[in-house]
């Protein structure tokens, strides 16, 4: 039950006998409950697999979070149910109309329609020191999208990134992407752990990181 | 502690904050009263050069009573303003993007013909002035002293705004056309995604059309000269403009532009039927080209050997 990487209020609980994460919140996806815990599928978000596999991704429950790549709200919903204040920025319209949907029934849940490329625009709604900024952007670009949004985050903070090398170069080698991302990030950040995600998502690499 | 966090605490609250100069954050001067709209509208289309602790200057600032007080109010105007702003972008529809287009492409022709008619005439006035609308642009600036170089000078100036004009709506397309075709607009760019939207005559029309049409969308008189017998098939139309195909090796463009084309016309059907972004869409085309592209390098990499590096 109690596991030393998972944060406060994620729990594997059984469902169907096996044991799955689990988040205490009203359902967002049509995702299995149990009473008020929803299962947490890790090959539905990035960030569910990384705590399926063990990362230490500084996480521990209650803390000011900036969601950038909320899409539809599939993870972030969950990271609101176990977070404090938990800001969700999202560029497209259509997903978010459902991530308004996943936050209307938690307070704590802020849905921003923003680009995560151009910071400035959220500045004045989201607050700085944040304890860890969650990127799951599918775009070119991913260390540039992290290095601008350093200014949000607190100095002893986390960066919790999963980078997508299809992409940054669907013909280069994952490898390549994956190094040259890293490059650009650690002029920002000192990387702290770096995880394949294939398990769950594959071409996917887990990356925790905190301010230089 | 950041240079940020520094400001944060020596800036005098209240009256710094209400300044527009970046540093004020989305709930400057809106007390209890106010409209809610206003700090809708505050959080849709303010900004500011960083962020600071805005829960702390809130309560400082006797916007709100406390933090809790202060979130409580965040989360009803963030997911207001939200809400708004999709519902607004949704009803862009696809034939105000037609609209769009068409009149970017006016704006783009009457300037370029234009901005020749005002090179050949200062030529004769100006001795400095340069071709185009870049040379339309610094003519405008210029300070007429008779009658004749007013009117050069004058309609070098419409034609600068005729081109600012076809910038504004090229980035209204691009604001709009991922609302309007989210997988589309992803995968050929917004203008050429509206571009296609506007020959087919709309999202619909376009979702109805094979693959085979949509690779000649806007290659009609090559397309008919072919089937009166007196051309070969064109290879491309409008998507001749997409890095996929542009980008790769004429002998390669054929196979380039009929997976595109494929492709585009999922996407537009996807769009038209169900509107969600798909990410697997997106890398089978990526996939593909990566294919397609190979040849060209592996056939490189060959005459590299026996020709020493000819293209």
């Amino acid at each position: 039950m109690s596991d030393p990487t998972l944060p406060t209020g994620v729990e594997r609980r059984p469902f169907d006998g096996a044991p799955r994460l689990a988040t205490r919140g009203p359902p967002v996806y049509g995702e299995p409950t149990d009473g008020e815990w929803r299962a947490w599928d890790p090959t539905r978000s990035k960030l569910g697999g990384m705590l399926e596999l063990g990362v230490e991704t500084g996480l521990t429950g209650g803390e000011t979070v900036l969601y950038l790549g909320a899409a539809a709200g599939t993870t972030v919903s969950h990271v609101a149910d176990f977070a404090g204040p938990t800001y969700a920025v999202e560029f497209a319209p259509r997903p978010a109309r459902e991530l308004v949907a996943a936050a209307e029934p938690r307070e704590r849940l802020f849905p921003l329609l923003k680009d995560a490329r151009r910071p400035t625009t959220y500045a004045h709604v989201v607050e700085s020191n944040v304890d860890v900024v969650i990127q799951d952007v599918a775009t070119r670009g991913q260390a540039t999208v992290a290095n601008r949004n350093a200014a949000f985050l607190a100095d002893d903070g986390r960066l919790v990134l999963a980078i997508k090398a299809r992409s940054e170069d669907v013909t280069a080698d994952p490898e390549t992407v994956y190094a040259d991302v890293l490059a650009e990030l650690e002029t920002t950040y000192e990387v702290l752990e770096t995880t394949p995600l294939d398990r769950f998502h594959a071409d996917h690499l887990g990356v925790v990181a905190t301010p230089r | 502690m950041t240079d940020m966090d520094e400001g944060t605490e020596t800036d005098p609250p209240a009256a710094a904050s209400t300044a527009n100069d970046g540093t004020a954050g989305w709930f400057a001067g809106l007390t209890d009263g106010t409209d809610p709209d206003a700090a809708a509208e505050r959080v849709r289309m303010g900004s500011a050069t960083a962020p600071r602790d805005w829960p702390s200057i809130a309560v400082d600032e006797e916007v709100v009573d406390s933090r809790a007080a202060y979130y409580d109010r965040l989360h009803a105007v963030t997911t207001a303003a939200t809400r708004s702003a999709v519902r607004e972008r949704e009803r862009a529809d696809d034939q105000q993007l037609v609209h769009a287009v068409r009149a970017m492409d006016d704006c783009e022709r009457l300037a370029n013909e234009l901005a020749e008619r005002v090179a050949a005439w200062a030529g004769s006035r100006f001795p400095s002035s340069s071709p185009g609308i870049a040379g339309a642009r610094a003519l405008a600036t210029e300070d007429p002293t008779d009658e004749l170089d007013r009117r050069v000078v004058s309609l070098a100036t419409q034609v600068s705004e005729i081109a600012d004009q076809r910038d504004a709506l090229e980035a209204t397309i691009e604001q709009t056309a991922p609302a309007v075709a989210p997988n589309l607009a992803a995968m050929a760019g917004a203008t050429l995604a509206a571009r296609l939207i506007a020959l087919a005559g709309g999202l619909e029309s376009l979702a109805k059309k094979p693959a085979g049409t949509v690779q000649v969308l806007g290659a009609e008189d090559a397309l008919f000269a072919h089937l009166a017998g007196r051309a070969p098939s064109p290879k491309h139309g409008v998507i001749y403009t997409h890095e996929f195909v542009r980008g790769t090796r004429p002998d390669d463009r054929g196979s380039a532009a009929r997976a595109l084309a494929g492709k585009l016309a999922l996407a537009a059907r996807v769009d038209h039927y169900s509107g969600v972004y798909r990410e697997s869409l997106h890398d089978d085309l990526r996939e593909r080209m990566a294919t397609i592209r190979a040849r060209a390098e592996e056939e490189r990499d060959e005459n590299d050997e026996t020709h020493g590096g000819a293209a």
